[in-house]
């Protein structure tokens, strides 16, 4: 008879040996398992404890905040009110409506603008890294340069833009100082500065398209632009709706722009947005429970884009 | 890419009227690129250099009457850039050195270690991305104010950066999406000779991750480099400030001309980072960021 082992690895399939020798293997797997676990949160502590401070907490407090009230330093609940009143300040319906125009305006130039410049670069055989180093430069400037460098161009006295028109012998404009146009300037300085990363994902999507495909719609008699329709734009469907959604996420949450273009409110308010009245509400007037209130909607607004999001982005995983 | 086949057939191309078109196209893009992309770069360094008076002169001259670089010197010293750029590099830096340690650790342990409630954990942190992150900016103030338990206030302390730049739910993905597709037998391999789980990581895992490990690195620095809300509201003051916020408060006190001297400097360090890292940069956008 071999010696009895006291490796709990063979003793585990031998239970005859004796109920002591189990709970004993028994323990010294839980022991294990107990190490691992302690090692692998170990590992795990350091982020999981700046989520906790830093991004759950405020979370929850996001919603606690929104149906609190603080008068005279002291707290209590104060039910839907605060809702109600960002409800009933016009301010949010105009802040609505900017910010929606400002998506609106967003998606037609920082949606289709940086598809199409994808779709003429890719069909370069020259030069197309010095293109895809400019379009993407602007990315990497610091926003105060390039939003600051946007108000000089922008200026209406000695702005190079007022000037360019002239020279066209196009009306001039007031650029930032006219309700009207205050937003669709803002809207070009954010494209101009933030183009670059969607024309490159795209231009990486078009060189993933098969070139048969090509060929076989070129067989079918189609010319170049049932060749997009029919090709390339349902090669790159996937993609285009990642970041439309992207885009509409995080147009809707604009603020640095609009704040350091046109101080944030603009001409007559033509400028506020969401996030802008988000900030005034906390840090203007002092009322975290009407920001929070403000940002709940937000929340809930963005919240079906934010799904589809990460539905769709898990799919393209899978595929 | 000469040898991908894309939109106009190569047939197409090759015709004489095909090429006279290419050519055509291609001379009015790269015209129009240059001159939308670098034109206001040329106007940021050249309104550097000219006078108050002419900066703001009606119509403005497309190249400056006389050369100032002293402006640049002003520049440097009024805004006291050295310190703007040193506090950003600094903040930058440490978000970095947070975000490769503990972000590398959890997406490591969530990858390859799975403890008990990893999943969850994991699920909790990607959850924050679907929140509005402006949305979370108050609350997320109202904590810095007076940390709980510790009770500490973060207000002008680079923690304050550095803390909260480890919550980048994306970056942990990323990470931990890398890791998911070592092989199996080379971390086995690595545990049968004797390795500890940190000598597994440090000698096995981070070395075959340097490709996502730049791409975190750049988005890290990147993202400090440019917040400008953030550190508005969490380092009032003016000798702890980040280059963005520190040019913004002092815009209006100085003249034109030497503010956009000092824009100028401003661009410089990420416009360099860009042209060294380009290869990284472009390449982590797209393999990293969304796969088609």
């Amino acid at each position: 008879m071999p010696a009895p082992t006291l490796s709990p690895r063979k003793a585990a399939p031998r239970p005859r040996h004796g109920a002591g020798l189990r709970t004993n293997a028994s323990r010294e797997a839980f022991v294990r398992a107990l190490r691992h676990n302690l090692s692998a949160h170990g590992f795990l502590i350091g982020a999981v404890l700046c989520f906790s401070f830093f991004s759950w907490y405020p979370m929850v407090r996001e919603f606690i905040l929104a149906f609190q009230k603080t008068e005279g330093g002291r707290t209590t609940w104060a039910g839907w009110s605060n809702l109600t009143t960002v409800f009933n300040d016009p301010a949010f319906w105009q802040a609505w409506r900017n910010t929606l125009l400002f998506t609106g305006l967003a998606l037609l130039l920082g949606f289709a603008v940086p598809f199409v410049v994808a779709l003429v670069l890719n069909e370069f055989r020259h030069a197309q890294g010095y293109l895809r180093l400019l379009v993407y430069l602007p990315v990497m400037l610091p926003p105060v340069a390039s939003v600051l460098l946007f108000k000089y161009l922008y200026d209406p006295g000695y702005g190079l833009l007022n000037r360019i028109l002239e020279l066209l012998h196009l009306p001039q404009q007031q650029w930032l100082q006219d309700p009207d146009t205050a937003m669709l300037s803002v809207v070009i300085a954010a494209t101009w500065m933030n183009m670059g990363g969607a024309t490159l994902i795209y231009l990486a999507a078009l060189q993933g398209i098969r070139g048969e495909l090509y060929e076989a719609a070129e067989l079918d008699g189609a010319g170049v632009l049932r060749k997009i329709w029919y090709v390339t734009i349902p090669q790159t469907r996937l993609i285009l709706s990642l970041m439309l959604l992207m885009q509409i996420i995080a147009t809707m949450q604009v603020f640095t722009e609009p704040f350091l273009l046109a101080g944030g409110a603009g001409p007559e308010g033509s400028t506020t947005t969401v996030v802008y009245l988000i900030y005034q509400y906390a840090f203007n007037f002092n009322n975290y429970g009407g920001a929070a209130a403000l940002g709940l909607v937000l929340l809930v607004l963005l919240a079906g884009f934010s799904a589809a999001y990460v539905r769709l982005s898990r799919g393209g995983e899978d595929e | 890419m000469s040898s991908t086949r894309t939109l106009i057939s190569p047939a197409q191309l090759a015709r004489p009227r095909g090429r006279f078109l290419y050519w055509v196209v291609f001379a009015l893009v790269v015209g129009l690129f240059t001159l939308v992309f670098l034109g206001p770069l040329y106007w940021m360094v050249s309104g550097g250099l000219k006078t108050t008076q002419e900066v703001v002169q009606s119509p403005p001259t497309l190249v400056p009457r006389t050369v100032h670089p002293e402006n640049y010197s002003r520049a440097w010293d009024v805004m006291d850039l050295s310190r703007l750029l040193f506090n950003t590099l600094y903040y930058a830096l440490g978000a970095l050195a947070f975000q490769l340690v503990l972000d590398v650790a959890a997406a490591y342990s969530l990858s390859r270690l799975r403890p008990v409630f990893g999943r969850a954990i994991l699920a909790m942190m990607m959850v924050t991305l679907m929140i509005p992150a402006t949305v979370l900016v108050v609350p997320q103030y109202l904590t810095v104010l007076d940390v709980p338990i510790v009770e500490r206030n973060l207000l002008n302390s680079p923690w304050v950066i550095w803390l909260p730049s480890v919550t980048n739910a994306f970056n942990i993905f990323l990470l931990k999406r890398f890791f998911d597709s070592i092989p199996r037998e080379l971390l086995d391999a690595a545990s049968i000779d004797g390795a500890s789980r940190m000598r597994t990581l440090w000698s096995v895992v981070l070395p075959i991750s340097r490709p996502i490990l730049g791409v975190v690195s750049i988005f890290a620095v990147v993202g400090v480099w440019k917040d400008f809300l953030w550190p508005m509201l969490t380092l009032p003051d003016p000798a702890k400030q980040t280059l963005n916020v520190g040019i913004y408060s002092l815009a209006n006190g100085v003249p034109e001309n030497v503010l956009i001297a000092a824009l100028a400097i401003a661009s410089v360090p990420t416009l360099l980072i860009f042209l060294v890292f380009q290869r990284n940069i472009m390449s982590g956008l797209t393999a990293g960021g969304l796969k088609g």
